[in-house]
Protein backbone atom coordinates (compact mmCIF):
# COMPACT_ATOMS: atom_id res chain seq x y z
CA UNK A 1 0.00 0.00 0.00
CA UNK A 2 1.10 3.53 -0.71
CA UNK A 3 -0.17 6.90 0.41
CA UNK A 4 -1.77 9.44 -1.88
CA UNK A 5 -3.01 12.93 -1.13
CA UNK A 6 -6.30 13.90 -2.73
CA UNK A 7 -6.35 17.67 -3.07
CA UNK A 8 -9.80 19.10 -3.63
CA UNK A 9 -9.80 22.23 -5.77
CA UNK A 10 -13.10 24.05 -6.10
CA UNK A 11 -14.61 27.42 -6.85
CA UNK A 12 -14.99 29.03 -3.44
CA UNK A 13 -17.62 31.47 -4.68
CA UNK A 14 -19.94 28.57 -5.42
CA UNK A 15 -19.76 27.51 -1.77
CA UNK A 16 -20.15 31.05 -0.46
CA UNK A 17 -23.52 31.30 -2.17
CA UNK A 18 -24.60 27.68 -1.64
CA UNK A 19 -27.96 27.00 0.00
CA UNK A 20 -28.16 24.99 3.19
CA UNK A 21 -29.54 22.10 1.18
CA UNK A 22 -26.61 22.11 -1.28
CA UNK A 23 -24.23 22.22 1.64
CA UNK A 24 -25.88 19.20 3.22
CA UNK A 25 -25.74 17.33 -0.05
CA UNK A 26 -22.02 17.93 -0.38
CA UNK A 27 -21.42 16.84 3.20
CA UNK A 28 -23.48 13.70 2.63
CA UNK A 29 -21.36 13.09 -0.48
CA UNK A 30 -18.21 13.20 1.62
CA UNK A 31 -19.64 10.74 4.12
CA UNK A 32 -20.54 8.41 1.28
CA UNK A 33 -17.03 8.81 -0.14
CA UNK A 34 -15.50 7.72 3.15
CA UNK A 35 -17.63 4.58 3.16
CA UNK A 36 -16.79 3.83 -0.47
CA UNK A 37 -13.05 4.07 0.17
CA UNK A 38 -13.36 1.47 2.91
CA UNK A 39 -15.61 -0.77 0.80
CA UNK A 40 -13.13 -0.66 -2.07
CA UNK A 41 -10.17 -1.71 0.02
CA UNK A 42 -8.61 1.69 0.66
CA UNK A 43 -8.03 3.54 3.90
CA UNK A 44 -8.56 7.18 4.78
CA UNK A 45 -5.61 8.21 6.92
CA UNK A 46 -6.75 11.81 7.34
CA UNK A 47 -9.06 14.31 5.74
CA UNK A 48 -10.12 17.88 6.45
CA UNK A 49 -12.01 20.76 4.89
CA UNK A 50 -10.23 24.11 4.93
CA UNK A 51 -11.51 27.60 5.65
CA UNK A 52 -11.67 29.70 2.45
CA UNK A 53 -8.56 31.38 1.04
CA UNK A 54 -9.78 34.73 2.42
CA UNK A 55 -8.52 33.41 5.74
CA UNK A 56 -5.13 32.33 4.37
CA UNK A 57 -1.80 33.92 5.26
CA UNK A 58 1.30 33.47 3.17
CA UNK A 59 4.89 33.62 4.34
CA UNK A 60 7.65 33.90 1.81
CA UNK A 61 11.19 34.62 2.98
CA UNK A 62 9.84 35.68 6.37
CA UNK A 63 7.53 38.26 4.81
CA UNK A 64 3.99 37.72 5.99
CA UNK A 65 1.17 38.68 3.62
CA UNK A 66 -2.56 38.27 3.60
CA UNK A 67 -3.99 35.78 1.11
CA UNK A 68 -3.26 32.38 -0.46
CA UNK A 69 0.10 31.38 -1.95
CA UNK A 70 -1.34 31.53 -5.45
CA UNK A 71 -4.55 33.29 -6.42
CA UNK A 72 -6.67 30.93 -8.53
CA UNK A 73 -10.32 30.68 -9.39
CA UNK A 74 -10.41 27.13 -8.09
CA UNK A 75 -8.57 26.95 -4.81
CA UNK A 76 -7.50 24.16 -2.48
CA UNK A 77 -10.45 23.69 -0.19
CA UNK A 78 -9.85 20.34 1.43
CA UNK A 79 -7.87 17.13 1.30
CA UNK A 80 -7.82 13.45 2.06
CA UNK A 81 -4.76 11.38 2.78
CA UNK A 82 -5.55 7.86 1.61
CA UNK A 83 -3.83 4.51 1.38
CA UNK A 84 -4.21 2.59 -1.86
CA UNK A 85 -2.52 -0.32 -3.60
CA UNK A 86 -1.31 1.63 -6.61
CA UNK A 87 -2.23 4.59 -8.78
CA UNK A 88 -5.08 2.74 -10.50
CA UNK A 89 -6.60 1.94 -7.11
CA UNK A 90 -6.04 5.50 -5.87
CA UNK A 91 -7.70 6.93 -8.99
CA UNK A 92 -10.61 4.51 -8.64
CA UNK A 93 -11.18 5.77 -5.10
CA UNK A 94 -10.63 9.43 -5.94
CA UNK A 95 -13.32 9.34 -8.60
CA UNK A 96 -15.84 9.08 -5.77
CA UNK A 97 -14.52 12.15 -3.97
CA UNK A 98 -17.11 14.90 -4.32
CA UNK A 99 -15.93 18.10 -6.00
CA UNK A 100 -19.03 19.50 -7.69
CA UNK A 101 -17.46 22.92 -8.27
CA UNK A 102 -14.06 21.84 -9.50
CA UNK A 103 -11.98 18.69 -9.36
CA UNK A 104 -9.37 16.79 -7.43
CA UNK A 105 -5.65 16.30 -7.88
CA UNK A 106 -4.10 13.02 -6.79
CA UNK A 107 -0.48 13.14 -5.64
CA UNK A 108 1.65 10.23 -4.47
CA UNK A 109 3.22 10.83 -1.07
CA UNK A 110 7.00 10.53 -1.09
CA UNK A 111 8.11 7.44 0.78
CA UNK A 112 11.23 8.60 2.62
CA UNK A 113 11.55 5.51 4.75
CA UNK A 114 11.30 2.90 2.03
CA UNK A 115 14.07 1.95 -0.38
CA UNK B 1 6.40 -17.40 -29.06
CA UNK B 2 9.97 -17.68 -27.94
CA UNK B 3 11.56 -20.68 -26.31
CA UNK B 4 11.87 -23.21 -29.10
CA UNK B 5 15.48 -24.20 -28.62
CA UNK B 6 15.79 -23.71 -24.89
CA UNK B 7 15.50 -26.28 -22.14
CA UNK B 8 12.05 -26.58 -20.62
CA UNK B 9 12.95 -24.51 -17.59
CA UNK B 10 14.12 -21.57 -19.62
CA UNK B 11 11.12 -21.81 -21.86
CA UNK B 12 8.78 -21.41 -18.92
CA UNK B 13 10.83 -18.52 -17.67
CA UNK B 14 10.65 -16.64 -20.91
CA UNK B 15 6.88 -16.82 -21.08
CA UNK B 16 6.23 -15.20 -17.73
CA UNK B 17 7.56 -16.50 -14.48
CA UNK B 18 5.39 -17.22 -11.50
CA UNK B 19 6.93 -15.98 -8.27
CA UNK B 20 8.43 -19.33 -7.38
CA UNK B 21 10.29 -19.69 -10.64
CA UNK B 22 11.57 -16.19 -10.40
CA UNK B 23 13.16 -16.87 -7.05
CA UNK B 24 14.67 -20.01 -8.49
CA UNK B 25 16.14 -18.17 -11.44
CA UNK B 26 18.00 -15.73 -9.23
CA UNK B 27 20.10 -18.71 -8.20
CA UNK B 28 21.07 -19.60 -11.73
CA UNK B 29 24.73 -18.82 -12.15
CA UNK B 30 25.58 -16.30 -14.80
CA UNK B 31 27.65 -17.29 -17.79
CA UNK B 32 27.05 -20.09 -20.29
CA UNK B 33 24.42 -18.56 -22.54
CA UNK B 34 22.06 -20.95 -24.22
CA UNK B 35 23.41 -21.30 -27.70
CA UNK B 36 22.80 -23.04 -30.94
CA UNK B 37 24.11 -26.58 -31.39
CA UNK B 38 25.93 -25.57 -34.56
CA UNK B 39 29.56 -25.13 -33.71
CA UNK B 40 30.43 -22.69 -36.49
CA UNK B 41 30.19 -18.92 -36.15
CA UNK B 42 27.72 -16.95 -38.21
CA UNK B 43 29.93 -14.26 -39.64
CA UNK B 44 29.73 -10.66 -38.57
CA UNK B 45 27.33 -9.53 -41.28
CA UNK B 46 24.85 -12.33 -40.72
CA UNK B 47 25.03 -11.83 -36.95
CA UNK B 48 24.55 -8.11 -37.36
CA UNK B 49 21.50 -8.64 -39.56
CA UNK B 50 20.10 -11.13 -37.07
CA UNK B 51 20.58 -8.70 -34.20
CA UNK B 52 18.87 -5.93 -36.18
CA UNK B 53 16.01 -8.28 -36.99
CA UNK B 54 15.69 -9.37 -33.37
CA UNK B 55 15.77 -5.74 -32.32
CA UNK B 56 12.87 -4.98 -34.60
CA UNK B 57 10.75 -7.99 -33.76
CA UNK B 58 11.71 -9.18 -30.30
CA UNK B 59 12.53 -6.03 -28.34
CA UNK B 60 9.14 -5.71 -26.65
CA UNK B 61 9.06 -9.39 -25.75
CA UNK B 62 12.56 -9.33 -24.30
CA UNK B 63 12.04 -6.11 -22.35
CA UNK B 64 8.66 -7.14 -20.99
CA UNK B 65 9.98 -10.49 -19.82
CA UNK B 66 13.05 -8.86 -18.30
CA UNK B 67 11.08 -6.14 -16.52
CA UNK B 68 9.41 -8.75 -14.34
CA UNK B 69 12.73 -10.11 -13.15
CA UNK B 70 14.34 -6.70 -12.82
CA UNK B 71 11.31 -5.22 -11.08
CA UNK B 72 12.45 -1.91 -12.49
CA UNK B 73 11.90 -0.45 -15.92
CA UNK B 74 15.19 1.44 -16.13
CA UNK B 75 17.22 -1.58 -15.07
CA UNK B 76 15.32 -3.82 -17.47
CA UNK B 77 15.99 -1.39 -20.30
CA UNK B 78 19.73 -1.25 -19.55
CA UNK B 79 19.92 -5.02 -19.30
CA UNK B 80 18.15 -5.55 -22.60
CA UNK B 81 20.43 -3.01 -24.25
CA UNK B 82 23.42 -4.93 -22.89
CA UNK B 83 21.98 -8.22 -24.10
CA UNK B 84 21.65 -6.90 -27.64
CA UNK B 85 25.19 -5.55 -27.49
CA UNK B 86 26.48 -8.94 -26.31
CA UNK B 87 24.50 -10.76 -28.97
CA UNK B 88 26.49 -9.33 -31.85
CA UNK B 89 29.76 -10.82 -30.62
CA UNK B 90 28.25 -14.03 -29.33
CA UNK B 91 26.31 -14.75 -32.49
CA UNK B 92 29.28 -13.91 -34.69
CA UNK B 93 31.35 -16.38 -32.70
CA UNK B 94 28.86 -19.13 -31.93
CA UNK B 95 26.24 -18.83 -34.61
CA UNK B 96 22.76 -17.35 -34.54
CA UNK B 97 20.47 -19.10 -32.06
CA UNK B 98 17.38 -20.74 -33.44
CA UNK B 99 15.29 -18.58 -31.13
CA UNK B 100 16.95 -15.17 -30.82
CA UNK B 101 14.18 -13.77 -28.61
CA UNK B 102 14.62 -16.48 -26.00
CA UNK B 103 18.41 -16.14 -26.13
CA UNK B 104 18.16 -12.38 -25.62
CA UNK B 105 15.61 -12.75 -22.82
CA UNK B 106 17.84 -15.16 -20.95
CA UNK B 107 20.86 -12.93 -21.45
CA UNK B 108 18.96 -9.80 -20.39
CA UNK B 109 17.48 -11.46 -17.32
CA UNK B 110 20.88 -12.73 -16.23
CA UNK B 111 22.30 -9.28 -16.76
CA UNK B 112 19.49 -7.75 -14.68
CA UNK B 113 20.03 -10.21 -11.84
CA UNK B 114 23.74 -9.53 -12.05
CA UNK B 115 23.24 -5.79 -11.83
CA UNK B 116 20.79 -6.21 -8.98
CA UNK B 117 23.31 -8.26 -7.01
CA UNK B 118 26.13 -5.89 -7.72
CA UNK B 119 24.27 -2.77 -6.73
CA UNK B 120 21.38 -3.19 -4.38
CA UNK B 121 20.66 0.53 -4.51
CA UNK B 122 19.67 0.22 -8.16
CA UNK B 123 16.49 -1.27 -6.86
CA UNK B 124 15.43 2.10 -5.46
CA UNK B 125 15.81 3.99 -8.71
CA UNK B 126 12.82 3.17 -10.86
CA UNK B 127 11.00 0.39 -9.08
CA UNK B 128 8.31 -1.17 -11.14
CA UNK B 129 5.06 -2.05 -9.45
CA UNK B 130 4.27 -5.55 -10.45
CA UNK B 131 0.68 -6.63 -9.97
CA UNK B 132 -0.22 -9.50 -7.69
CA UNK B 133 0.85 -12.79 -9.22
CA UNK B 134 -2.11 -14.61 -10.70
CA UNK B 135 -2.81 -18.24 -9.95
CA UNK B 136 -0.68 -20.62 -11.98
CA UNK B 137 -1.80 -21.58 -15.44
CA UNK B 138 -2.88 -25.03 -14.33
CA UNK B 139 -5.33 -23.81 -11.70
CA UNK B 140 -6.77 -20.99 -13.79
CA UNK B 141 -8.41 -22.08 -16.99
CA UNK B 142 -8.71 -19.18 -19.43
CA UNK B 143 -12.02 -17.42 -18.86
CA UNK B 144 -13.33 -13.90 -19.25
CA UNK B 145 -10.48 -12.70 -17.07
CA UNK B 146 -7.85 -14.50 -19.10
CA UNK B 147 -6.06 -11.21 -19.61
CA UNK B 148 -5.31 -11.17 -15.91
CA UNK B 149 -3.16 -14.18 -16.44
CA UNK B 150 0.18 -13.13 -17.87
CA UNK B 151 1.05 -16.69 -18.84
CA UNK B 152 -1.69 -16.36 -21.40
CA UNK B 153 -1.72 -12.62 -21.93
CA UNK B 154 2.02 -12.19 -22.53
CA UNK B 155 4.06 -9.60 -20.67
CA UNK B 156 4.17 -7.37 -23.73
CA UNK B 157 0.60 -6.37 -22.96
CA UNK B 158 1.59 -5.24 -19.47
CA UNK B 159 4.30 -3.16 -21.04
CA UNK B 160 1.98 -1.55 -23.60
CA UNK B 161 -0.72 -0.77 -21.06
CA UNK B 162 1.83 0.73 -18.69
CA UNK B 163 3.33 2.92 -21.43
CA UNK B 164 -0.13 4.13 -22.49
CA UNK B 165 -1.51 4.68 -18.99
CA UNK B 166 -4.00 7.57 -18.99
CA UNK B 167 -2.15 9.23 -16.09
CA UNK B 168 0.67 9.94 -18.56
CA UNK B 169 0.40 12.76 -21.08
CA UNK B 170 -0.27 11.65 -24.65
CA UNK B 171 3.16 12.74 -25.90
CA UNK B 172 4.76 10.79 -23.06
CA UNK B 173 2.67 7.71 -23.90
CA UNK B 174 3.83 7.91 -27.49
CA UNK B 175 7.48 8.41 -26.55
CA UNK B 176 7.45 5.60 -23.99
CA UNK B 177 5.77 3.19 -26.39
CA UNK B 178 8.40 3.87 -29.04
CA UNK B 179 11.21 3.62 -26.52
CA UNK B 180 10.10 0.63 -24.47
CA UNK B 181 7.85 -1.37 -26.79
CA UNK B 182 9.56 -0.66 -30.12
CA UNK B 183 13.08 -0.16 -28.80
CA UNK B 184 13.73 3.06 -30.69
CA UNK B 185 16.49 5.22 -29.29
CA UNK B 186 15.62 8.57 -27.76
CA UNK B 187 17.41 10.24 -30.67
CA UNK B 188 15.28 8.39 -33.22
CA UNK B 189 12.07 9.32 -31.40
CA UNK B 190 13.18 12.95 -31.14
CA UNK B 191 13.83 12.99 -34.88
CA UNK B 192 10.44 11.50 -35.66
CA UNK B 193 8.65 14.14 -33.64
CA UNK B 194 10.92 17.02 -34.60
CA UNK B 195 12.04 17.91 -31.10
CA UNK B 196 15.56 18.03 -29.72
CA UNK B 197 17.03 14.87 -28.26
CA UNK B 198 17.36 16.60 -24.88
CA UNK B 199 13.65 17.44 -24.89
CA UNK B 200 12.71 13.88 -25.77
CA UNK B 201 15.09 12.43 -23.19
CA UNK B 202 13.55 14.66 -20.52
CA UNK B 203 10.07 13.59 -21.60
CA UNK B 204 10.92 9.89 -21.39
CA UNK B 205 12.70 10.27 -18.05
CA UNK B 206 9.84 12.26 -16.55
CA UNK B 207 7.34 9.63 -17.64
CA UNK B 208 9.41 6.78 -16.23
CA UNK B 209 9.79 8.63 -12.95
CA UNK B 210 6.06 9.13 -12.74
CA UNK B 211 5.43 5.43 -13.33
CA UNK B 212 7.66 4.66 -10.38
CA UNK B 213 6.75 7.50 -8.00
CA UNK B 214 3.00 7.42 -8.54
CA UNK B 215 3.06 3.60 -8.62
CA UNK B 216 1.45 3.09 -11.99
CA UNK B 217 0.97 -0.67 -11.90
CA UNK B 218 2.68 -2.96 -14.39
CA UNK B 219 -0.35 -5.00 -15.32
CA UNK B 220 -3.07 -5.52 -17.85
CA UNK B 221 -6.24 -3.68 -16.82
CA UNK B 222 -9.20 -5.60 -15.45
CA UNK B 223 -12.03 -6.42 -17.84
CA UNK B 224 -14.12 -3.52 -16.51
CA UNK B 225 -11.41 -0.95 -17.21
CA UNK B 226 -10.28 -2.51 -20.46
CA UNK B 227 -12.38 -0.57 -23.00
CA UNK B 228 -11.10 2.82 -21.79
CA UNK B 229 -7.55 1.70 -21.32
CA UNK B 230 -7.47 -0.09 -24.65
CA UNK B 231 -8.72 3.04 -26.37
CA UNK B 232 -5.72 4.90 -25.01
CA UNK B 233 -3.36 2.23 -26.41
CA UNK B 234 -5.06 2.21 -29.80
CA UNK B 235 -5.00 6.00 -29.95
CA UNK B 236 -1.24 5.96 -29.42
CA UNK B 237 -0.71 3.36 -32.16
CA UNK B 238 -2.98 5.27 -34.51
CA UNK B 239 -1.18 8.52 -33.74
CA UNK B 240 2.13 6.85 -34.56
CA UNK B 241 0.68 5.66 -37.82
CA UNK B 242 -0.74 9.02 -38.86
CA UNK B 243 2.47 10.79 -37.88
CA UNK B 244 4.36 8.36 -40.07
CA UNK B 245 1.75 8.36 -42.82
CA UNK B 246 1.60 12.14 -43.15
CA UNK B 247 4.45 13.82 -41.39
CA UNK B 248 3.38 17.17 -39.89
CA UNK B 249 6.43 18.86 -41.38
CA UNK B 250 9.52 18.16 -43.35
CA UNK B 251 10.53 17.11 -46.81
CA UNK B 252 8.88 13.74 -47.06
CA UNK B 253 5.18 13.17 -46.89
CA UNK B 254 5.62 9.73 -45.43
CA UNK B 255 7.82 8.85 -42.51
CA UNK B 256 7.73 5.24 -43.28
CA UNK B 257 9.60 3.79 -40.34
CA UNK B 258 7.03 5.18 -37.90
CA UNK B 259 4.14 3.87 -39.98
CA UNK B 260 5.83 0.49 -40.12
CA UNK B 261 6.26 0.48 -36.33
CA UNK B 262 2.56 1.21 -36.01
CA UNK B 263 1.74 -1.76 -38.24
CA UNK B 264 3.99 -3.94 -36.10
CA UNK B 265 2.32 -2.74 -32.90
CA UNK B 266 -1.18 -3.24 -34.29
CA UNK B 267 -0.25 -6.76 -35.40
CA UNK B 268 1.18 -7.54 -32.00
CA UNK B 269 -1.94 -6.27 -30.22
CA UNK B 270 -4.16 -8.26 -32.56
CA UNK B 271 -2.16 -11.42 -31.89
CA UNK B 272 -2.32 -10.86 -28.15
CA UNK B 273 -5.98 -9.78 -28.02
CA UNK B 274 -7.62 -11.54 -30.98
CA UNK B 275 -11.13 -11.04 -29.61
CA UNK B 276 -10.93 -7.26 -29.26
CA UNK B 277 -12.87 -5.88 -32.22
CA UNK B 278 -11.34 -2.41 -32.11
CA UNK B 279 -7.84 -3.87 -32.22
CA UNK B 280 -8.88 -5.78 -35.31
CA UNK B 281 -10.42 -2.59 -36.71
CA UNK B 282 -7.26 -0.58 -36.11
CA UNK B 283 -5.05 -3.19 -37.75
CA UNK B 284 -7.42 -3.30 -40.74
CA UNK B 285 -7.46 0.49 -40.99
CA UNK B 286 -3.69 0.78 -40.88
CA UNK B 287 -3.18 -2.00 -43.44
CA UNK B 288 -5.72 -0.47 -45.81
CA UNK B 289 -4.28 3.04 -45.54
CA UNK B 290 -0.78 1.76 -45.94
CA UNK B 291 -1.70 -0.28 -49.01
CA UNK B 292 -1.87 3.02 -50.89
CA UNK B 293 1.46 4.36 -49.75
CA UNK B 294 3.37 3.77 -53.02
CA UNK B 295 0.88 5.97 -54.86
CA UNK B 296 0.44 8.80 -52.38
CA UNK B 297 3.45 10.67 -53.64
CA UNK B 298 4.82 11.06 -57.13
CA UNK B 299 8.56 11.09 -57.89
CA UNK B 300 10.04 14.13 -56.20
CA UNK B 301 7.72 13.76 -53.22
CA UNK B 302 4.74 15.43 -54.88
CA UNK B 303 1.40 14.70 -53.15
CA UNK B 304 -1.12 12.67 -55.15
CA UNK B 305 -4.73 12.75 -53.97
CA UNK B 306 -6.86 9.64 -53.61
CA UNK B 307 -8.81 10.61 -56.74
CA UNK B 308 -5.64 10.63 -58.86
CA UNK B 309 -3.79 7.67 -57.39
CA UNK B 310 -2.80 4.77 -59.65
CA UNK B 311 -4.96 2.04 -58.16
CA UNK B 312 -3.05 -0.59 -60.08
CA UNK B 313 -0.09 0.04 -57.81
CA UNK B 314 -1.96 -0.36 -54.55
CA UNK B 315 -0.72 -3.22 -52.43
CA UNK B 316 -3.38 -5.85 -53.13
CA UNK B 317 -2.07 -8.28 -50.52
CA UNK B 318 -2.37 -5.63 -47.79
CA UNK B 319 -5.84 -4.66 -49.00
CA UNK B 320 -6.92 -8.29 -48.95
CA UNK B 321 -5.58 -8.78 -45.45
CA UNK B 322 -7.09 -5.53 -44.18
CA UNK B 323 -10.48 -6.00 -45.81
CA UNK B 324 -10.73 -9.55 -44.46
CA UNK B 325 -10.45 -8.17 -40.92
CA UNK B 326 -13.30 -5.67 -41.37
CA UNK B 327 -16.39 -7.91 -41.07
CA UNK B 328 -15.18 -9.34 -37.76
CA UNK B 329 -14.49 -5.83 -36.46
CA UNK B 330 -18.00 -4.63 -37.34
CA UNK B 331 -19.87 -7.71 -36.14
CA UNK B 332 -21.49 -7.88 -32.70
CA UNK B 333 -22.88 -4.65 -31.29
CA UNK B 334 -22.04 -1.06 -32.07
CA UNK B 335 -18.67 -0.90 -33.82
CA UNK B 336 -15.91 1.35 -32.54
CA UNK B 337 -14.39 4.27 -34.38
CA UNK B 338 -11.39 2.42 -35.79
CA UNK B 339 -13.56 -0.39 -37.11
CA UNK B 340 -15.89 2.00 -38.93
CA UNK B 341 -12.96 3.90 -40.39
CA UNK B 342 -11.54 0.58 -41.56
CA UNK B 343 -14.85 -0.21 -43.26
CA UNK B 344 -14.66 3.15 -45.07
CA UNK B 345 -11.04 2.54 -46.04
CA UNK B 346 -12.02 -0.91 -47.37
CA UNK B 347 -14.69 0.60 -49.62
CA UNK B 348 -12.10 3.00 -51.01
CA UNK B 349 -9.52 0.26 -51.44
CA UNK B 350 -11.86 -2.07 -53.28
CA UNK B 351 -13.46 0.54 -55.54
CA UNK B 352 -12.36 0.34 -59.18
CA UNK B 353 -12.00 4.13 -59.38
CA UNK B 354 -12.65 7.27 -57.37
CA UNK B 355 -15.85 8.03 -59.30
CA UNK B 356 -17.10 4.46 -59.02
CA UNK B 357 -16.64 4.37 -55.25
CA UNK B 358 -19.79 3.57 -53.29
CA UNK B 359 -20.07 7.12 -51.93
CA UNK B 360 -23.60 6.68 -50.63
CA UNK B 361 -22.43 3.79 -48.46
CA UNK B 362 -19.45 5.84 -47.32
CA UNK B 363 -21.75 8.68 -46.26
CA UNK B 364 -23.80 6.15 -44.26
CA UNK B 365 -20.66 4.83 -42.58
CA UNK B 366 -19.64 8.37 -41.67
CA UNK B 367 -23.04 8.76 -40.04
CA UNK B 368 -22.33 5.66 -37.96
CA UNK B 369 -18.91 7.04 -37.13
CA UNK B 370 -20.31 10.41 -36.08
CA UNK B 371 -22.71 8.64 -33.73
CA UNK B 372 -19.81 7.09 -31.78
CA UNK B 373 -17.24 9.79 -32.35
CA UNK B 374 -18.58 13.30 -32.82
CA UNK B 375 -15.45 14.82 -34.27
CA UNK B 376 -15.47 17.84 -36.58
CA UNK B 377 -12.78 16.14 -38.67
CA UNK B 378 -15.13 13.21 -39.24
CA UNK B 379 -17.88 15.66 -40.17
CA UNK B 380 -15.53 17.24 -42.70
CA UNK B 381 -14.75 13.87 -44.28
CA UNK B 382 -18.45 13.16 -44.40
CA UNK B 383 -18.99 16.46 -46.25
CA UNK B 384 -16.40 15.43 -48.83
CA UNK B 385 -18.21 12.11 -49.32
CA UNK B 386 -21.53 13.95 -49.62
CA UNK B 387 -19.96 16.10 -52.35
CA UNK B 388 -19.10 12.93 -54.24
CA UNK B 389 -22.50 11.31 -53.70
CA UNK B 390 -24.73 14.36 -54.22
CA UNK B 391 -22.52 16.90 -55.97
CA UNK B 392 -20.08 19.62 -54.85
CA UNK B 393 -22.81 22.12 -53.94
CA UNK B 394 -24.27 19.72 -51.36
CA UNK B 395 -20.82 19.10 -49.90
CA UNK B 396 -20.02 22.78 -49.80
CA UNK B 397 -23.19 23.52 -47.86
CA UNK B 398 -22.08 21.04 -45.20
CA UNK B 399 -18.60 22.50 -45.02
CA UNK B 400 -20.01 25.99 -44.58
CA UNK B 401 -22.11 24.68 -41.75
CA UNK B 402 -18.95 23.30 -40.12
CA UNK B 403 -17.26 26.65 -40.58
CA UNK B 404 -20.08 28.40 -38.75
CA UNK B 405 -19.67 26.00 -35.83
CA UNK B 406 -16.03 27.16 -35.66
CA UNK B 407 -14.83 23.85 -34.33
CA UNK B 408 -12.35 23.44 -37.17
CA UNK B 409 -10.78 26.88 -37.08
CA UNK B 410 -7.18 26.58 -38.20
CA UNK B 411 -7.59 23.02 -39.50
CA UNK B 412 -5.73 22.93 -42.79
CA UNK B 413 -7.84 20.28 -44.44
CA UNK B 414 -11.01 22.34 -43.96
CA UNK B 415 -9.74 25.10 -46.24
CA UNK B 416 -8.26 22.58 -48.67
CA UNK B 417 -11.49 20.59 -48.92
CA UNK B 418 -13.55 23.75 -49.33
CA UNK B 419 -11.17 25.00 -52.01
CA UNK B 420 -11.53 21.77 -53.97
CA UNK B 421 -15.31 21.99 -53.98
CA UNK B 422 -15.22 25.66 -54.99
CA UNK B 423 -12.88 24.70 -57.80
CA UNK B 424 -15.28 22.02 -58.97
CA UNK B 425 -18.05 24.63 -58.89
CA UNK B 426 -15.73 26.85 -60.98
CA UNK B 427 -15.81 29.59 -58.34
CA UNK B 428 -12.15 30.34 -59.08
CA UNK B 429 -11.51 33.42 -56.92
CA UNK B 430 -13.01 31.87 -53.81
CA UNK B 431 -11.16 28.63 -54.52
CA UNK B 432 -7.85 30.49 -54.77
CA UNK B 433 -8.52 32.24 -51.46
CA UNK B 434 -9.20 28.94 -49.69
CA UNK B 435 -6.14 27.25 -51.21
CA UNK B 436 -4.04 30.14 -49.93
CA UNK B 437 -5.56 29.80 -46.48
CA UNK B 438 -4.72 26.08 -46.50
CA UNK B 439 -1.19 26.83 -47.70
CA UNK B 440 -0.63 29.15 -44.77
CA UNK B 441 -1.52 26.32 -42.38
CA UNK B 442 0.81 23.52 -43.48
CA UNK B 443 4.55 23.02 -43.12
CA UNK B 444 4.58 19.74 -45.04
CA UNK B 445 6.57 20.34 -48.22
CA UNK B 446 4.58 17.87 -50.34
CA UNK B 447 1.29 19.42 -49.28
CA UNK B 448 2.62 22.93 -49.85
CA UNK B 449 3.65 21.96 -53.33
CA UNK B 450 0.23 20.50 -54.08
CA UNK B 451 -1.60 23.59 -52.83
CA UNK B 452 0.70 25.93 -54.74
CA UNK B 453 -0.02 24.04 -57.95
CA UNK B 454 -3.75 24.30 -57.33
CA UNK B 455 -3.47 28.05 -56.75
CA UNK B 456 -1.63 28.43 -60.04
CA UNK B 457 -4.31 26.36 -61.71
CA UNK B 458 -7.32 28.32 -60.49
CA UNK B 459 -5.71 31.72 -60.99
CA UNK B 460 -4.48 30.93 -64.51
CA UNK B 461 -6.33 32.82 -67.26
CA UNK B 462 -7.33 29.50 -68.77
CA UNK B 463 -9.08 28.39 -65.61
CA UNK B 464 -12.50 27.12 -66.42
CA UNK B 465 -11.53 25.48 -69.63
CA UNK B 466 -9.76 22.56 -68.02
CA UNK B 467 -12.52 21.13 -65.89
Amino acid sequence: MAEYLILIYEDEAAYATASAQEWHQTMAGHERFQQQVAEKGGTIVAGQALQPTTTATTIRADVVTDGPFVETKEALGGFYLIEARDLDHALDLSKFCPAPHGGVEVRPVMDLAGG
Amino acid sequence: MAGGDLPAGDRAASVGVPAGDRAARVGVPAGGMPTEDKPAGAGRDAASAAVADAHRHEWAFVLAATARVAGDLGLAEDSVQDAYATALDAWTRQGIPRNPGAWLTTAARRRAIDLLRRDRTLRAKLPLLIGPEPPTAASAPPGPDALENPVIADDRLRLVFTCCHPALARDAQVALTLRLVCGLTTGEIAQAFLVSEATMAARVTRAKKKIAAARIPYRVPRAAELPDRLDSVLTVVHLLFTTGHTAPAGQHLVRDDLAERAVGLARMLHTLMPDEREVRGLLALILLMRARRATRTAPGGRLVLLADQDRGRWDRAAIKEGAALVPGALRGGRPGRFSVQAAIAALHAEAPSYAETDWAQIVRLYDVLLATWNSPVVALNRAVAVAMADGPAAGLAQIEELERAERLAGYRYLSAAKADLLRRLQRWDEAAREYRAALALTENAAERDYLSRRIAEVTAPAAGTTE
